[in-house]
Formats: C-alpha cells, sequence, structure tokens
C-alpha cells in the first residue's frame, strides 16, 4: 500500500530515528511518519466562499529514557533528520527529568511485526477534483434555495486521508491509512420581524469514501426535500414551557451526550488527574470500578477501535498496540477505562486497550477516545414510535446542536435541531428554544429504555478536542433511541432575559 | 536554511513567485515551538517541534475589489516540490467571490533574515523552578497541574505586486492549577516570553485561591452579583468579536442583524461607553501588522494578503463600530473593510482600579475566577452557556470570606456589557479556555449585578 513517503525513506528514517534513540540510552522508542491531507468546501447560497487545500507532512519522535519521556516533531523527512529528532527527545527527557517525580512505566505490548491495514473505502474523497465537490454542493444548494421560505443556505464538505507509518524499537511496523468525509448542509428561514431558525441535515461524519455523498450509508435525497418543510414548521413552532419532561433521544443526537458524559468522563488519564490543567478530570475515579452506578440497568457501553466506519477505528494505535473492543459500563455499571500504556501502567493494568493517538506527526500522542457506544436492546427492541408511545409528557429531541459540559463530567446542557412535543404517546407538533439540563449519573439512571437495533445510528465528530498543546480527533458513537424520564428543560429564550 | 535542515524562507517565496505564470501570493510560516505540561506534581509530556507551512494562491485579480476575479490555492507543510505547488495551485483555481486587485506595497527591511527560533531553554525559568513548586505543593496538601510554552513564528508573505512582508510572533504561556480538598484555583498569563519570577507570582495566586476556599458558603443557583475577573472577560469577549461577521450580519443570522434588513452598526449596544478594539500596535499586545491568510471565509480574503492592519474599533463608545469585511464584502456593503487581527481589548475610558478594588466595594457577591467550556446556545442573543472554574469567592462587606461550588451558567456577552455597572482599568490577561487560541489580549474586571447562574455544578 502507499506510504506517507517513499518505502525506502522509511526505512531510512526508521532506521536513523530508532538507531539514534538506542544508541542514546532509551529504553523505548517510537517513529512516526506521517501525510495528512484535509480538504474543506464550503459554499454560501451555492456559491465558492472557501476552498482548503491541505497537506501536513512530518516526522514525530518519542524517547522514553530513564523513566522520562521525551518528544519532538520536524515537518523535516529523510535520515539525517530523523535522528536530530532522536536526540532533541533525548535532551528533552533529560530536561524534564528533574521535574519528574515518578518514572514513566510502560504497559507491555507484544511486538506485532509489520501491519498494514486501510479503513473501507472505495472512492478516496481527497482524489475527488474540487470542481465536482463543488458542483455536487451547488446542486443541493440549489434545491434548498428553491423552496419557499429558504433565505439562505451553506453547504459544507471536510474530508480526509491519513498516512500514518509508525516503527518502534520492540518491531511493530505499522503502515495505514484512514479516510474520512463529512458533508452537511444548514438552511436559514427568516420570518418578517427579523425572527429567524436555522436547520441542518442530520447526516454524520463518517470513516467512508465519497461514495458516501453518493448515497452509500446515507439518504441525501430524502434528507434535502424534507428540509425546508421542517425548517418552515420550526420558525412557526410555539416556544417550549420550561420545565421537566420525559425525554426521547434520537440517535443523532444523543451520540454527543455519550461523548461529552461517557466517553470523556471514562479516560483513565482524565480520571486519575492527568488533564487537570484544562480538559479536566472526572466524577469516574477509580475507586468506583465496579461498583460505580453509572446509570440505569439497561445501559451497555463498549468502547472499540474496530468499528467498521468508525471514526476512532484502526488496526494498532500511535503506542503500537493492537486495536480492541473493551466494556466500559454493564448492567449500568462502571467496568472499564479507556487507556495508553503509560496510565495503564500507573494503575497496575497489565495491558493498554488501544487508546493512544497524535493528530499531527508533530504532536506526542495521548490518551484518545475510542469508539465510544451505547448498546441497542437486545433482539428486535423497541422502535422510536414505541418509545414514544409510553410517554404522557415529553419531548422528542433531533439533531445536536451546542453542548456544555463541567470539568468533571458531572452538569451538562444540550440543544438540538428539532424538538416535538409529545402528549399522550403521539408527537403533537415542533418546539423552539428547547435546551436540556442535567447530571450525568441521575440523567443515565433515569434512562428507563434502550431502543433495537432498528433505531441504532452511528454518529460522530471530526473536532474533537484534549491535551495541551490541544489536539483534534474525530471520533464516532453508535446508539439507539433512547428513553429517559423526568430531565430538566430549559427555555433558552428565557435564559437570555427575553 | 532553516533550523529544521529546510531551505531558507525568504528564497522559498520567491521561488515560488518565479514559478508561477499568473499572479501570485506566496506565503511562508516557520513555526518552533516548546512545551511541558504537568500534573499530580510530576511533568507528564514535553516538546519541540520545527513547522513550516508554506501556502501559494494563484489569482486573476480584477482592477477594483468585488469584480469577477479567480483564485487557486494549495498549502502543504515541510519540504515543498516549488514546481507540484504551484501546478495543484492552478488546479484548484475556481471562480471568487472575494476577488479583489492585489495588495501593491514595497519589500520589509530584513525580509531576507532567517526564521527566529526558541527552544525548550527559553523555559528555563519555569522548567528549572518546577520541582521546587512540586515539593512545596506536596508539603501544604495540595496537587499542581500546568502547562508552560513559548512558540515563535516567522511569516513571510510575497506577491507578484512587489510586496515583501515578514513579521516575527513570539508567543508565550504559563497555566498553574492547584487542587487541595476538594476545592482548585487557576492563574494564567500570556506574553511574549515566559519571564523570571512568573511560576512564583501564579504560585502565590493558586495559593490564595485555595486558602480562600478552606471555608465552603452554600449558594444556590439564580441571579447573583458577580464579579468577573479579565481573564473571564476576555473568553466572553472572544465570543463577541468572532460573532461581529458582517456578511452573516447581513444574511439576518447573528446578533449584530437589524430587524427587516442590514446590521446594527452605529447602534448603541452598551449604555456604558465601551471600547472593544484590536490594534496590532497595542502595547503589549503587539501583532502581525498585515493580513496573512492561507483561507477566505465569508470576511476574509486571500486576495486581501499583506493589507495593512490598523486599530478597528469593534465597539466605539457602547455603538457598534465595525463588522469583519474583506475588501470585496466592503465593497459591496458600502462599509469599511475589516481584517481579523490577533488580539483584542476592551476598555471604558476613564475606569480605574484592579479586581481587588471591585471587591473592596462588594456588599455581597461572588468573585469568578474564570470560565469554561464556553459555548453558543443561541445566536440570536449570542448566548453562551458554560460552567465557572477554579473558585467561585464569596465576598461579604468588601472581603472575601469562602468559596461556594461551581456553576453553569448562561449568559450573553453582549448583555454582560449592557448591564455592566462597575468597571476596572485594563489589564493584560489570557482567558482560561480561548488564550491558546488568542493570547493577547487586555481586559478590565467586570460587575455584573444579576448574572444568570442557571444550575450548580458538583465539578471541581
Amino acid at each position: 500500500m502507499d506510504g506517507p513517503v517513499d518505502p525506502a525513506l522509511l526505512s531510512q528514517v526508521t532506521d536513523a530515528a530508532l538507531g539514534a534513540a538506542r544508541s542514546g540510552g532509551a529504553s523505548h522508542a517510537t517513529v512516526r511518519v506521517e501525510r495528512v491531507r484535509t480538504q474543506v468546501v464550503v459554499l454560501r447560497d451555492g456559491r465558492l466562499e472557501t476552498a482548503i487545500d491541505d497537506t501536513e507532512v512530518g516526522t514525530g519522535v518519542q524517547v522514553l529514557s530513564s523513566g522520562s519521556f521525551g518528544f519532538a516533531g520536524s515537518v523535516a523527512v529523510g535520515a539525517q533528520p530523523a535522528a536530530a529528532l532522536a536526540r532533541q527527545a533525548l535532551e528533552a527527557a533529560a530536561v524534564t527529568a528533574p521535574a519528574r517525580s515518578r518514572p514513566v512505566e510502560l504497559a507491555d505490548e507484544p511486538a506485532h511485526g509489520r501491519v498494514e491495514w486501510t479503513s473501507p473505502y472505495r472512492r478516496d474523497p481527497v482524489e475527488v477534483p474540487l470542481g465536482d465537490k463543488v458542483g455536487l454542493l451547488e446542486e443541493w444548494s440549489r434545491r434548498l434555495l428553491a423552496a419557499p421560505g429558504v433565505d439562505h443556505v451553506t453547504a459544507y464538505v471536510m474530508a480526509v486521508r491519513e498516512d500514518k507509518y509508525l516503527a518502534d524499537l520492540q518491531g511493530t511496523v505499522a503502515l495505514q491509512r484512514r479516510v474520512r468525509v463529512h458533508p452537511q448542509l444548514e438552511a436559514l428561514s427568516i420570518a418578517p420581524d427579523g425572527d429567524f431558525e436555522e436547520l441542518r441535515t442530520l447526516a454524520p461524519p463518517v470513516a467512508r469514501g465519497w461514495e458516501y455523498l453518493e448515497g452509500d450509508g446515507w439518504d441525501f435525497d430524502d434528507e434535502l426535500a424534507r428540509l425546508p418543510e421542517l425548517l418552515a414548521e420550526k420558525l412557526r413552532a410555539p416556544s417550549v414551557e420550561a420545565g421537566t419532561y420525559d425525554l426521547v433521544i434520537d440517535p443523532t443526537n444523543l451520540w454527543l451526550t455519550i461523548h461529552e458524559s461517557i466517553g470523556h468522563a471514562t479516560e483513565l488519564d482524565r480520571a486519575m488527574g492527568y488533564e487537570a490543567a484544562f480538559a479536566g478530570t472526572s466524577f469516574a475515579t477509580p475507586d468506583g470500578l465496579g461498583t460505580l452506578r453509572y446509570g440505569s440497568p439497561v445501559m451497555h457501553v463498549v468502547g472499540d477501535r474496530t468499528t467498521e466506519h468508525g471514526l476512532a477505528t484502526v488496526a494498532i494505535d500511535d503506542e503500537g498496540v493492537a486495536a480492541q473492543s473493551f466494556d466500559i459500563v454493564r448492567d449500568g455499571v462502571l467496568t472499564g477505562y479507556q487507556l495508553d500504556r503509560a496510565i495503564a501502567a500507573s494503575q497496575g493494568i497489565a495491558r493498554s486497550n488501544g487508546c493512544a493517538f497524535a493528530d499531527s506527526p508533530l504532536h506526542v500522542p495521548i490518551q484518545r477516545m475510542a469508539n465510544v457506544s451505547l448498546q441497542p436492546a437486545p433482539g428486535e427492541g423497541p422502535s422510536t414510535d414505541d418509545l414514544v408511545s409510553g410517554v404522557d409528557r415529553g419531548i422528542y429531541i433531533v439533531g445536536d446542536k451546542s453542548w456544555s459540559i463541567d470539568m468533571q463530567r458531572y452538569n451538562f446542557q444540550f440543544t438540538g435541531q428539532r424538538f416535538y412535543a409529545v402528549r399522550d404517546g403521539r408527537l403533537a407538533g415542533q418546539l423552539r428554544d428547547v435546551a436540556y439540563q442535567a447530571t450525568t449519573t441521575d440523567f443515565w439512571g433515569s434512562m428507563e429504555a434502550v431502543g433495537g437495533t432498528g433505531t441504532y445510528l452511528l454518529g460522530g465528530a471530526f473536532n474533537c478536542g484534549k491535551g495541551q498543546p490541544e489536539q483534534v480527533a474525530a471520533v464516532s458513537h453508535g446508539c439507539p433511541s433512547v428513553l429517559v424520564r423526568a430531565v430538566r428543560v430549559l427555555n433558552t429564550r428565557q435564559e437570555s432575559g427575553r | 536554511m532553516s533550523a529544521a535542515g529546510l531551505p531558507s524562507p525568504a528564497d522559498l517565496a520567491e521561488r515560488l513567485l518565479g514559478a508561477a505564470t499568473r499572479p501570485c501570493i506566496a506565503i511562508v510560516e516557520d513555526t518552533h515551538e516548546a512545551d511541558v505540561r504537568f500534573a499530580n506534581n510530576t511533568v507528564t509530556t514535553d516538546g519541540v517541534r520545527a513547522d513550516r507551512r508554506v501556502t501559494v494562491v494563484l489569482v486573476d485579480a480584477p482592477d477594483a475589489p468585488g469584480a469577477p476575479g479567480r483564485a487557486g490555492i494549495a498549502r502543504r507543510s515541510g519540504d515543498v516540490d516549488v514546481d507540484a505547488l504551484v501546478r495543484e495551485a492552478a488546479a484548484a483555481t475556481a471562480p471568487a467571490e472575494d476577488a479583489a486587485p492585489l495588495v501593491e506595497g514595497d519589500a520589509d527591511e530584513g525580509f531576507g533574515d532567517d526564521a527566529v527560533l526558541t527552544g525548550l531553554d527559553r523555559l528555563a525559568p519555569v522548567v528549572g523552578g518546577l520541582a521546587g513548586a512540586f515539593r512545596r505543593a506536596e508539603a501544604a496538601g495540595a496537587v499542581l497541574s500546568g502547562f508552560v510554552e513559548h512558540s515563535v513564528t516567522t511569516t513571510y508573505l510575497a506577491s507578484s505586486s512587489g510586496l515583501r512582508r515578514r513579521h516575527v510572533q513570539p508567543t508565550g504561556a504559563l497555566q498553574l492549577v492547584g487542587r487541595r480538598d476538594g476545592a482548585s484555583a487557576w492563574a494564567g498569563v500570556g506574553g511574549a516570553e515566559v519571564g523570571d519570577g512568573e511560576l512564583g507570582s501564579l504560585e502565590e495566586a493558586v495559593r490564595r485561591g485555595l486558602g480562600w476556599s478552606a471555608r465552603h458558603v452554600d449558594v444556590p443557583p439564580g441571579r447573583h452579583e458577580v464579579i468577573l475577573p479579565p481573564s473571564a472577560v476576555a473568553d466572553l469577549m472572544m465570543f463577541l468579536a468572532e460573532a461581529a461577521s458582517g456578511r452573516d450580519a447581513e444574511d439576518g443570522r447573528t446578533v449584530f442583524s437589524r430587524p427587516g434588513g442590514g446590521t446594527r452598526v452605529g447602534e448603541q449596544l452598551t449604555p456604558l461607553p465601551f471600547d472593544l478594539w484590536s490594534d496590532p500596535e497595542e502595547a503589549g499586545l503587539e501583532c502581525a501588522p498585515f493580513l496573512a491568510t492561507s483561507i477566505s471565509t465569508a470576511d476574509v480574503s486571500v486576495f486581501d494578503n499583506g493589507l495593512p492592519l490598523g486599530r478597528t474599533p469593534w465597539l466605539a463608545a457602547g455603538r457598534l463600530g465595525r463588522l469583519r469585511y474583506h475588501r470585496a464584502g466592503a465593497g459591496r456593503s458600502g462599509a469599511p473593510a475589516a481584517a481579523p487581527i490577533d488580539n483584542l481589548a476592551l476598555a471604558l475610558p476613564g475606569a480605574s482600579g484592579s479586581v481587588d478594588d471591585l471587591v473592596a466595594a462588594t456588599e455581597r457577591g461572588l468573585l469568578l475566577t474564570c470560565l469554561w467550556y464556553i459555548r453558543e446556545v443561541d445566536p440570536k442573543t449570542l448566548l453562551l452557556t458554560g460552567l465557572t472554574r477554579d473558585g467561585v469567592y464569596v465576598v461579604e462587606d468588601g472581603k472575601v470570606v469562602g468559596a461556594a461550588g461551581n456553576f453553569r451558567f448562561n449568559e450573553s456577552p453582549l448583555d454582560v456589557l449592557a448591564r455592566a455597572t462597575q468597571v476596572s482599568s485594563t489589564v493584560r490577561t489570557y482567558g482560561r479556555e480561548g488564550g491558546s487560541w488568542m493570547n493577547r489580549t487586555a481586559m478590565p474586571a467586570l460587575r455584573v449585578p444579576d448574572w444568570n447562574m442557571s444550575s450548580p455544578s458538583q465539578a471541581v
């Protein structure tokens, strides 16, 4: 398979970097060479506004020397620069060693030899000509702009191809390619008095090729056809009465609640305080492992770096650990964490479950999120309509929008794209100005039912941030529709004092 | 040669212009960085990096802003193949709504100079003191976390018009978080360098905050009088500045849209005559005096590369003064062009005093430390939600008497300015959440009599 650079050059870089690290006294060393091509195309009202085509190429070397980590990265790729990076990483490890209160140790991982892996795709999205991308977004924009009540349309697609090479002193050599796309259209409708509402497509970002925009995995034609009427109804909808409601939450909204209140909360580096300076910590501390009641008994959550079309799916992580699937919450109880090798070793855990990732060859790998997914009900399970039928007074929430959660992952607030009043078990038209607010364990503890596999959808994001300097990772979250009882709902217009 | 063994950035820019068969803008940005991160009273990660980003913009530039034109952009890192990059830009050429004539100008003296370097040695005043800080924290039963970084970006911009600009941007920051007995305290500083003595002064600020937290005071959610320190004000004002897109306002989708069409430029938005501005020459906040961008957006244009930047009054005496426009958009809208500038300052003319003075003048209120996880909830009002973090201190009769728990808030930065009743003098500050995105800010502290604490947060 194609690598980030010529194979002969990769071999020279590996020998130079790992040789310099070994001769400099490193007990462990990893070299990565990456080529990450990122494209963004934005059309405003059918006309091209932004076209980005950016390729990042570079080398990163991490060493462990006398119990101290050191890292150096550069956009230069070659034997000499790689050896120089290894020496700089050793020097960094030495400079910071006096301020390390305890030596870094790594959980064991067997050498995996040579591994080659490519995420499944049929048409490489970054090789699709700009004109074709613009042409499709123009056509989609035209359809929306032709509909009554649509005043403006923003069309967007982001495409990434990530070629990553890794070699370490243990003998693992991994060559991996990951491809992902995220198309999105947003329509804006403005009332005569200046009031306005926006509505965007629900199609999630996925680890697929351009074929996704051609209908493989999502029906864009259907979604675009329905969007203008849904937007018109939203602009006419009454403002919600703040209070306590039963919520039926669609997977297009729930994936983000999972991401924030489960995904980040069960990263062991956070739970141990290693992200306390910026991203934050977690209420789900290790003393609760096996006993913390995270949610109701219908709650089963799995971390998985092997999910088909998952944005965090790999074969080998950025510390040379093989991808795995593992329980995080089982029967509502905390049963596991996401790990990297150093954090695992610090807790006496024998093996990392493969959650190390660096978003750039110039960044050090840190523990990042697996595809963390809520499992559907066994068997056929309830449909979304079945869940709605069990609600006397509630709201059905579709699509994600605003999100915020505190630094220990207790208190969160989310909005959405569409909100439907539920009365006596039936949908009763859209509402506006809805936000739901809860404490994580209260919310998941009030989850009465999860939908069946027919409601299950893999959502996700390209822009999960963590670490200092901040790194961005793409991650997917699958989930069914769910029914959650007695959740606080705010009226956002009232919250702003109007 | 640069430190990464790459060709001279100025020479590279000239070669890119030479390889282009159409009018061209070349931007080379060399960045060198060093950082050390720590937590649980130990260093966790460190790193040194050498980055180079190269952008080529091929244009068919019109004679007047807004007239038909085309642009093709390609961007790569590292040791680029000049001819290949120019070919990629040519292949990406498409009609451009933001077309405008190339910016004219001369060559900066020193354009050919090498990029400026930095490394871990620039962090020595902090890194050398960390072991001692960890020992002192442990002795006091506390745990320290934090991050120190220094970077230098040297930007070279060359255009077929003859323009040659070079700018050196040093950026440093140090943040310190202390945690003890279920409480946390934060202090942070940004600047061009990470200076001697800064670790010690931040340690002292964290010690003070943890000391105040020794006594817990129950405070329910609801509307409270609060004192927002400059860091919190900075994080709020970044959202206000980000929302100041002229095109978005004209589309009718922002808080700066005028019902019925147009924008609110000229409208009095705050009773107090606040000034909110960006200025490349602002003392202590110096940044690039010309635009260098590799992307076009609704209000920023690659055609405007090299455009001289000056003081831009987003708010002037409480009136909406400017919205962002590229030259083409400004021409269409009859507004002045206003490009983004990498600093932000807020002041009330004549204001004086400090956070401590606001505390001393408070009968009962809450002194916040900083804000966190701030996100837009409703663009109509620019309603934001977020959390208080690292200390909500209870003030009674002019003194801090203890600490409350954290809260989720729902507030609009525009409403906050409109409701502020007391303002301190403006000082250099660093946004707890947004400082890594916009390091260079100067803000006052604000007293807000009825801040909306929507719900309690158990988080520390």
